[in-house]
C-alpha cells in the first residue's frame, strides 16, 4: 500500500465523511486513491475557503472538519482558518502536501516551512517523514484535535512519503495514548473544588452563570439548563456560546461584552459570584480588567489549565470537562440541599435584573417612510421567517453583532461565527461547511458587503456542489464597524472605509456564480424577498439588503473602558443612572 | 572577597522541562516564549538518560510574567512530558564559562592566579592572550567574569545554566548508604 492509500484509509477509519480541499503538485498522489474512497471531497475555489468550511462543519456537527491542500501557497492560504480554529477551539484536521523529503530545505518550487509557519496557530502539527508513520500521525492528529480543549492540527506530508510503500498497521487507542506521554487532558474536576463551588453558589446573593463556548464544545447544554434551573440563577451567553442556553428561557440574559445588552453587562458587573463555564475572560467581555465585576468571586471551570488565572484569578479553579464538572456541581448542590443547607435569598437581585430588562431592552429607531432600511429590521424579519432549527452563520463586524443581538437562539449549534480571530470573510465558506454537515437544516449566512467580497467566490463551490446556502448581505457600502469607530472616536474623520455602493452589482455577481440574486431596497420588499429565498432549495441564494450606512451598534463599551462606561442607544442614555 | 552571592528573592526561576526527543521541539518551546512575550535569561538543551527524552533547562524572568502562566502554557505543548520548577534556593545549578583574555607576559601570572583562586583551568596560552575555563555556580561565574574584564576579554562564551533539585537530607543519607532511590 502507498502512503497516499494509507492516508485516505486512515481518514476513512477516523470516520471522515467529507473533506474540503483543492489539489496541487505535492498533494497529487493523495488525490488518486480519493477517487475510490467513500469520502466526499468538496472542491473549493480558494484554500482559505476549505479551512473555513471545515470549521463550519465542525461547529454544527461537533465532528472534526477535515481539509486537504497542497504545499507552499496553499498551506499559507490555510493559515487564517487554522488561526481562526485555534482561537475558537474548533476541532479540525488539516493535511498539507510538502515537497519531497530530498528537496526540503532547498527552496524548491512551492516549498514553504509549513510546520514552522503554522506552529503557533495549531494545537499540534507534524511533518511526517516516513510512509510507515502516517497512520499513527493521522490518529494522533484526530485524537489531539478532538480531546481536551479542541483545536486544529496539521499533518504535513512530503510527496515521496505519499508515493512510498508501507505496511498497513492501524494503531490501537493504547498505542496512540502511549505515543503522546505529555498529553493527558484532565476531564474530571477536583472533588474538593466542586464541593467548594457548590457551597459558594448556594451562599451567593447575586450570582451569574457566565457561559462561554466551552459549554458547547463539551456538549454540556443540557447539564447547564439543569444547573440554572436547580439554582434559579440567570445566565449570560458570550458570543461563542449563543445557543448554549435558550434565549427564550426566562433565566437567559443574552450576550454580555462590548456589544452585549445592558442587562447582561450590568448583571456581570454587579454580581457577587461569577460562575465562568468554559469562558476565558476575553477582553471583549471584561472591558478594562481592573474595573470588571469587582465585587465578584470567581468559580472558573475550564478544561485548559492555562486559562485559570490568565486574566482574572479564580477563587475556585476547576480544571475539567464542562459537562462532567457541571453534572458534579449539580450533584453536590443537591447533596447540600438534602442535608439541610439552603440557598441564599436572591429575590432582591432578581428584581434588580428584571428592572434592567424592562428599562433597557435592545432597541433601534425604525426607519421613517422613504428612509433607508434598518439592518436590525432585516434581521428581525429574517429571524421571524426562519424555519425551526435554522443555523445562522455570520462574518465579522456590525452585522455579526446585530445577528447575535437580534436573533433568538434556542438550540445549541445553530450559531456559527468567528469570535476570537474576527476573520472577515468567514461566513460564506463557513455556511457552506455548516450546510454540508447539516443538510437537513436551513443555513442563513449574514454577511456585510465588506466581508462578502473577501470570500464570495466559494458560492461557485456551493452552486456546483449543490449546497443551497442562503446569504443575506447587510449592505451599507461601508466597512461598517470601522466606520462606527471613526465616527465615534476619530471625530467623524472617515478614512478608507467607503466601499462603492454600485460596484460590484451583487445580484449579477450572485447570478454569475450560479445563485439566485435578489436586491432589496425598501421595507415592503423585505418580506417577499425572504419568503422567496426560503422557498428556494436547489441552489444558493444571495439577498442584497441595501441598509442605512449610518446605523451603529449599541450598546457599546468603548475599547479600553470599563463595563460601567457602556454607551446605550441614544434613546436610553437619559436613564443610564438606573443601571446600578 | 565573596565569590558567590545569593539573593534572598531571586527574580528568576529555573524550569527543568522534559520533552519528547523529536525534531522541532526546541523551536516549539522557543516559539512559545516569543509568542507569549515571556523573557528568558538562558536556555540549555541536552539528551537525558532516556534516549526518547531531552531536558531543556530554561531560566525565566518571573518579574515580567507569573511563573504559573509560563508553566501552564508550556505544558500545553504536546511534546512536553514533565516540568519541574526548581527554586534557586533549593536546587544545584552549574554553568560552564570559556574566556579568552588579553594577557601579555606582564600580567599573565595574575590571570593564572585568578583562575587558580576560582579553581578554573588554563586551556591555552598565547603570546598576548590566554584561554581559561571555569565551571560552577552561575554567580561564581559572574564574579570571575567581572574580574577578568579588567584585563580585557577578547571572547567569552557561557553555556547557560543547568540545574537539578537539591537532594533533601534524607535522600543524602540514603545516598551515603548506597541506596539511592
Amino acid at each position: 500500500m502507498t502512503g497516499a492509500q494509507a492516508l485516505i484509509k486512515a481518514l476513512e477509519m477516523e470516520g471522515t465523511e467529507v473533506m474540503f480541499g483543492l489539489p496541487g503538485g505535492c498533494i497529487l498522489p493523495a488525490y488518486d486513491p480519493l477517487l475510490d474512497s467513500s469520502i466526499r471531497h468538496i472542491l473549493v475555489r480558494h484554500e482559505q475557503g476549505a479551512g473555513h468550511m471545515a470549521e463550519g462543519y465542525a461547529h454544527v456537527t461537533g465532528r472534526p472538519g477535515v481539509a486537504m491542500v497542497t504545499s507552499g501557497p496553499a498551506a499559507t492560504n490555510m493559515v487564517t482558518p487554522l488561526c481562526d480554529a485555534y482561537m475558537d477551539s474548533i476541532p479540525m484536521v488539516c493535511i498539507t502536501g510538502q515537497v519531497p523529503t530530498s528537496a526540503i530545505g532547498t527552496d524548491a518550487f512551492q516549498e514553504c516551512d509549513t510546520v514552522g509557519i503554522t506552529r503557533s496557530v495549531t494545537k499540534h502539527n507534524e511533518l511526517v517523514m516516513s510512509a510507515q508513520d502516517l497512520p499513527l500521525a493521522i490518529r494522533q492528529a484526530f485524537h489531539i484535535a478532538t480531546t481536551g480543549r479542541p483545536g486544529p492540527t496539521l499533518i504535513d506530508i512530503p510527496k515521496d512519503v505519499l508515493q512510498n510503500s508501507m505496511e498497513w498497521h492501524w494503531p490501537t487507542d493504547a498505542e496512540v495514548i502511549d505515543s503522546l506521554p505529555g498529553y493527558r487532558p484532565t476531564m474530571k474536576g477536583h472533588p474538593r473544588m466542586i464541593k467548594e463551588a457548590a457551597k459558594l453558589i448556594l451562599e451567593s446573593e447575586r450570582p451569574i452563570l457566565y457561559v462561554g463556548g466551552g459549554v458547547l464544545k463539551a456538549r454540556a447544554a443540557e447539564a447547564l439548563v439543569e444547573l440554572a434551573e436547580l439554582t434559579n440563577i440567570h445566565v449570560v451567553t458570550t458570543l461563542m456560546a449563543r445557543g448554549a442556553f435558550p434565549d427564550s428561557h426566562p433565566l437567559c440574559l443574552g450576550m454580555p461584552g462590548m456589544h452585549g445588552n445592558a442587562t447582561a453587562i450590568t448583571a456581570m458587573q454587579q454580581s457577587d459570584l461569577l460562575v465562568a463555564l468554559g469562558a476565558r475572560f476575553d477582553d471583549r467581555i471584561t472591558g478594562k480588567v481592573s474595573s470588571f465585576a469587582q465585587q465578584a468571586k470567581i468559580i472558573h471551570v475550564d478544561i485548559d489549565p492555562a486559562e485559570q488565572g490568565k486574566v482574572r484569578r479564580p477563587d475556585v479553579p476547576i480544571v475539567g470537562d464542562c459537562r462532567l464538572v457541571i453534572e458534579e456541581i449539580v450533584k453536590a448542590i443537591r447533596e447540600l440541599l438534602a442535608t439541610g443547607s439552603t440557598q441564599a435569598d436572591t429575590a432582591v437581585w432578581k428584581s434588580r435584573i428584571s428592572g434592567w430588562r424592562e428599562q433597557f431592552p435592545l432597541s433601534y429607531e425604525p426607519s421613517e417612510p422613504g428612509e433607508a432600511l434598518k439592518p436590525q429590521f432585516c434581521l428581525e424579519a429574517l429571524r421571524d421567517s426562519a424555519p425551526p432549527d435554522t443555523i445562522l452563520v455570520s462574518g465579522v463586524g456590525q452585522h455579526q453583532m446585530w445577528s447575535s443581538q437580534y436573533w433568538r437562539f434556542d438550540q445549541p449549534y445553530t450559531w456559527v461565527n468567528s469570535g476570537g480571530l474576527g476573520t472577515m470573510g468567514f461566513s460564506v465558506p463557513a455556511a457552506i461547511g455548516a450546510k454540508v454537515g447539516r443538510p437537513d437544516a436551513t443555513v442563513w449566512a449574514i454577511d456585510g458587503d465588506g466581508c462578502f467580497q473577501m470570500t464570495a467566490q466559494e458560492l461557485v463551490t456551493a452552486s456546483t456542489e449543490r449546497i443551497p446556502v442562503k446569504v443575506a448581505i447587510l449592505n451599507n457600502s461601508y466597512l461598517g464597524m470601522v466606520r462606527q469607530w471613526q465616527e465615534m472616536f476619530y471625530e467623524e474623520r472617515y478614512s478608507e472605509v467607503y466601499l462603492s455602493p454600485d460596484t460590484p452589482d451583487f445580484v449579477k455577481w450572485a447570478e454569475a456564480m450560479g445563485c439566485v440574486g435578489i436586491r432589496v431596497d425598501s421595507p415592503e420588499e423585505v418580506q417577499p424577498a425572504i419568503d422567496k429565498a426560503n422557498s428556494i432549495d436547489d441552489r444558493p441564494v444571495v439577498v442584497d439588503f441595501r441598509v442605512a450606512a449610518s446605523e451603529k451598534v449599541f450598546p457599546m463599551v468603548p475599547a479600553g473602558f470599563g463595563n460601567d462606561d457602556l454607551l446605550l442607544p441614544p434613546s436610553q442614555m437619559a436613564r443610564k443612572e438606573f443601571l446600578r | 572577597m565573596s565569590v558567590t552571592s545569593t539573593t534572598s528573592q531571586p527574580n528568576y526561576h529555573i524550569l527543568s522541562v522534559l520533552v519528547q526527543n523529536r525534531s522541532g521541539v526546541l523551536a516549539r518551546v522557543a516559539g512559545l516564549f516569543a509568542r507569549r512575550g515571556y523573557n528568558i535569561f538562558s536556555l540549555a538543551v541536552a539528551p537525558t538518560e532516556d534516549e526518547a527524552l531531552s531536558r531543556i533547562t530554561v531560566v525565566v524572568d518571573v518579574e515580567s510574567t507569573p511563573l504559573e502562566q509560563i508553566v501552564k502554557q508550556l505544558f500545553k505543548l504536546i511534546e512536553v512530558v514533565k516540568i519541574s520548577e526548581l527554586d534557586p534556593r533549593r536546587s544545584v545549578e552549574r554553568e560552564l564559562l570559556l574566556a579568552t583574555v588579553r594577557a601579555t607576559c606582564d600580567d599573565r601570572g595574575q590571570v593564572v592566579e585568578l583562575a587558580n583562586i576560582f579553581e578554573g583551568k588554563i586551556l591555552a596560552v598565547g603570546v598576548d592572550a590566554i584561554t581559561v575555563s571555569l565551571d560552577g555556580h552561575p554567580d561564581k561565574l559572574d564574579d570571575f567574569e567581572e574580574l577578568l574584564r579588567g584585563y580585557g576579554i577578547v571572547e567569552l562564551q557561557r553555556t547557560g545554566r543547568v540545574a537539578l533539585p537539591k537532594l533533601d537530607r534524607e535522600a543524602r543519607l540514603r545516598a551515603v548508604k548506597g541506596k539511592v532511590v
